[in-house]
């Protein structure tokens, strides 16, 4: 029919948007040959100047993951990728080590300026000043190097460990040998492997006993080198009783290629000890026709080890050609909990495979899923979810809701949503809708004068509002942009 | 100049042809009312007024402030000062009536070149015009209609109407499903608005609206055309005797 036609003209046309983050900066790299095979490996971890474990730990994972085949099993679409065109290891070539902000590249802190990324510690003095608040620490990653990390000081006074992983590996050997693939062990998958493998750096977190730390943590990721990839480890430990809230944000210039991301997060949490970890993540998503792009193949695991420990996953995801990963909780304490609050975008041809899992071990533990797909364009968006119950764990919750939106008729939504309940005491609840935006909902909206844009901005703002909702206040405004932005083609 | 010159308007849905040859000219200060029995076109008039994309126009032309309405898309026309108070209002989920009416009065100004209100400012305005329909503060803070009574979302549509102080505001059976006294409210946030410079269009099949708002002119549609003009004695017969003499004579 003529008018349908129309209409879906017009969300076509919005929901072909630009990548605002496209820029590359200037800044001298180095990037060691690419390939990779243990002599690259040495290399990476003599240029870290690793403790001799840590090389071991390095090459038992590559060598694990030689013998691995490629998972296949996601609803995505990876083209081969090809080891030998990657080159495993680039950092800003710099003076010995920052030691201050003045000693940073100038063109360094220009690009977190475009990006929006307050790394100046005066300005976030000002905004403690100001508002009363406490602000935010930053630790900012291009490619594989950490650049800086603000706040340090006033962290270490309440005995906070928040510090790039390689200086950690060197400063506090012990505590990462302690907690180092506890969560994610090197074996865990094929991706995970090869992290393990070749990880250049990445944040390090420790929040001692009874300490409520006090600001946002937050880490900024950026690939800039052509031709790399980026494979940064984040572990965060919380010890009894402490509580802290990190932020993960991203991007990525545009470039024809795809770019490897494969990261691995792992989260130990003590006895009552709570952690929130959020993501937004805007990794190029390659062009209308779908070249190039990142692809983002993450592993993210949360271990509730201790009783009334608590982990809330949030995570916003708009970039990236390929997104697979599943932020999961291990809820091993006696009444430990796990929250899971999901927003994917996809548009083009954007492909996300992605999910959770909620592995109850514990006793009473409980948790908490809702996801929202949004998919425009040529996209396919999955859900993929595991909610696990071990026999010996009496009394679990669980509430899943996982919603879909679709923008376009040419677009997919599924979910592929798994129950392994081994206990008959569970009570495990599972919703799910799919729709599409609602002609009448855009038309009500042009009537009050809200163009085509705002409206289907408002209308998908409105639907992802329960998740983003959860993020940190800064962050949850950038949230907002940027889910306008990935589904508009107004760009700044 | 007149406000609104409609000429031969025909248009169609699905194929289907709805509107016949439409004529009908309204000039500032007046009030139109339009009756008809069900399915003779009326809600297919104002969605073509409005500009909704389900509805083809094959035929004839429409002027507005002179201007060619049909060219224009539906959210200009809605700058322009064109106004639709929705027979059915639909919910939008998670979206805040103060962020939705924010967005619309801010996109109005920013056609007509004023800077966008500050959120003290609006909501300062938000307080005032709310009164005039008595609009819950709470349903302001909830998602646009969504879980308002029938009451609630007619209530709704006039006070979004206070807002945005349409030239030309058009009231498709926004007195269906209203109490006595929700009719009062909305009649009288309906006559604040009347000025010499303002016209209306009042579609309804009910007798009691136009007690309140007392239209100069009425209108009768039947099967896609405008068959009998008159004055406010037009609607009274209508409450008198039903349509059946408009059929038996247009037939």
């Amino acid at each position: 029919m003529q008018e349908t036609e129309s209409s879906s003209d017009v969300l076509q046309e919005i929901t072909s948007s630009d990548y605002k983050y496209g820029f590359t900066t200037d800044i001298e790299t180095e990037v060691i040959p690419k390939g990779l095979n243990e002599d690259v490996i040495r290399l990476i971890s003599a240029k870290k100047g690793e403790p001799d474990w840590l090389l071991q730990f390095r090459l038992d994972a590559y060598r694990w993951w030689l013998k691995q085949p490629v998972p296949t099993w996601g609803h995505v679409k990876v083209a081969p990728i090809d080891y030998d065109k990657i080159s495993f290891y680039a950092a800003p070539k710099k003076k010995e080590g920052p030691k201050s902000m003045d000693e940073v590249d100038p063109e360094i802190v220009k690009t977190f300026d475009k990006l929006g990324i307050p790394l100046h510690e005066r300005e976030m003095l000002a905004g403690v000043q100001q508002e009363g608040t406490t602000g935010m620490a930053v630790d900012a990653i291009v490619d594989s190097e950490s650049q800086t990390t603000t706040y340090k000081d006033k962290l270490a006074e309440l005995g906070i460990i928040f510090c790039s992983f390689g200086e950690a590996v060197k400063a506090y050997p012990d505590l990462v040998k302690k907690y180092l693939g506890k969560v994610v062990p090197p074996r865990d998958n094929y991706y995970a492997a090869l992290n393990s493998a070749v990880f250049s750096d990445g944040s390090f977190v420790y929040i001692p006993k009874g300490v409520h730390c006090p600001m946002e943590l937050a880490s900024y990721f950026r690939i800039n080198a052509s031709g790399t990839g980026q494979f940064e480890r984040t572990l965060i430990v919380a010890d009894d009783d402490a509580y802290v809230s990190y932020l993960e944000g991203c991007t990525a210039p545009m470039r024809d290629e795809n770019q490897l991301h494969a990261a691995v997060v792992e989260i130990y949490v003590h006895d009552h000890a709570e952690v929130k970890y959020s993501t937004v993540q805007n990794w190029y998503p390659g062009d209308k026709d779908g070249k190039g792009g990142v692809y983002n193949l993450v592993t993210k695991r949360a271990l509730c080890a201790g009783d009334f420990s608590k982990i809330s996953w949030t995570q916003v995801e708009t970039g990236s050609a390929i997104t697979w990963k599943y932020p999961s909780c291990v809820l091993k304490g006696n009444n430990s909990s796990g929250e899971f609050y999901s927003v994917a975008v996809t548009n083009n041809y954007q492909e996300a495979d992605t999910g959770t899992k909620m592995i109850h071990l514990g006793k009473n533990s409980k948790s908490r899923i809702i996801s929202k797909g949004i998919s425009a364009g040529h996209s396919q968006n999955s859900y993929r979810g595991l909610v696990k119950v071990a026999p010996g764990a009496d009394g679990v919750r669980n509430y899943t809701q996982c919603d879909s939106l679709l923008l376009s008729n040419t677009s997919g939504a599924h979910t592929f949503p798994v129950m392994d309940i081994q206990n008959p005491t569970a009570v495990v609840e599972h919703e799910a809708t799919t729709s599409k935006i609602n002609e009448d909902q855009l038309f009500y909206c042009n009537q009050r004068g809200i163009g085509p844009e705002e409206a289907v901005g408002l209308i998908v703002g409105g639907y992802a509002k329960e998740v983003v909702a959860k993020l940190p206040m800064e962050f949850a405004v950038e949230a907002q942009k940027l889910l306008s932005l990935s589904i508009e083609n107004s760009v700044g | 100049m007149s406000l609104l010159e409609i000429h031969n308007l025909h248009a169609s849905i699905g194929g289907k042809e709805i509107l016949r040859g439409i004529d009908l000219t309204i000039n500032p200060g007046e009030i139109h009312a339009v009756m008809g029995p069900n399915g003779a076109g009326k809600s297919t008039l104002s969605a073509i007024l409005t500009g909704n994309p389900a509805y083809t126009v094959t035929e004839g032309s429409i002027l507005y402030k002179g201007k060619d309405l049909l060219a224009m898309p539906p959210e200009q026309r809605s700058w322009e000062g064109i106004f639709l108070s929705f027979q059915y209002p639909v919910e939008i989920p998670g979206v805040s009536m103060v962020n939705f009416m924010r967005t619309a009065v801010n996109e109005h100004r920013k056609y007509n070149n004023q800077p966008a209100l500050s959120a003290t400012e609006f909501l300062r305005l938000m307080r005032e015009k709310r009164s005039v329909v008595q609009l819950d503060n709470k349903l302001a803070n909830r998602s646009v209609n969504e879980g308002f009574s029938g009451g609630e979302k007619k209530r709704n549509e006039i006070f979004q109407m206070a807002m945005l102080e349409p030239t030309l505001s058009i009231l498709d059976e926004t007195d269906s499903g209203l109490d006595v006294d929700a009719l009062r409210i909305v009649s009288d946030g309906v006559n604040r608005l009347k000025s010499a410079e303002r016209a209306s269009i009042v579609i309804t099949h009910y007798q009691k609206l136009l007690e309140y708002i007392e239209p100069q002119f009425v209108h009768i549609v039947y099967k896609g055309r405008i068959v009998e003009n008159g004055g406010p004695e037009l609607a009274n017969r209508i409450f008198a005797e039903g349509f059946d003499w408009v059929k038996e004579k247009a037939e």
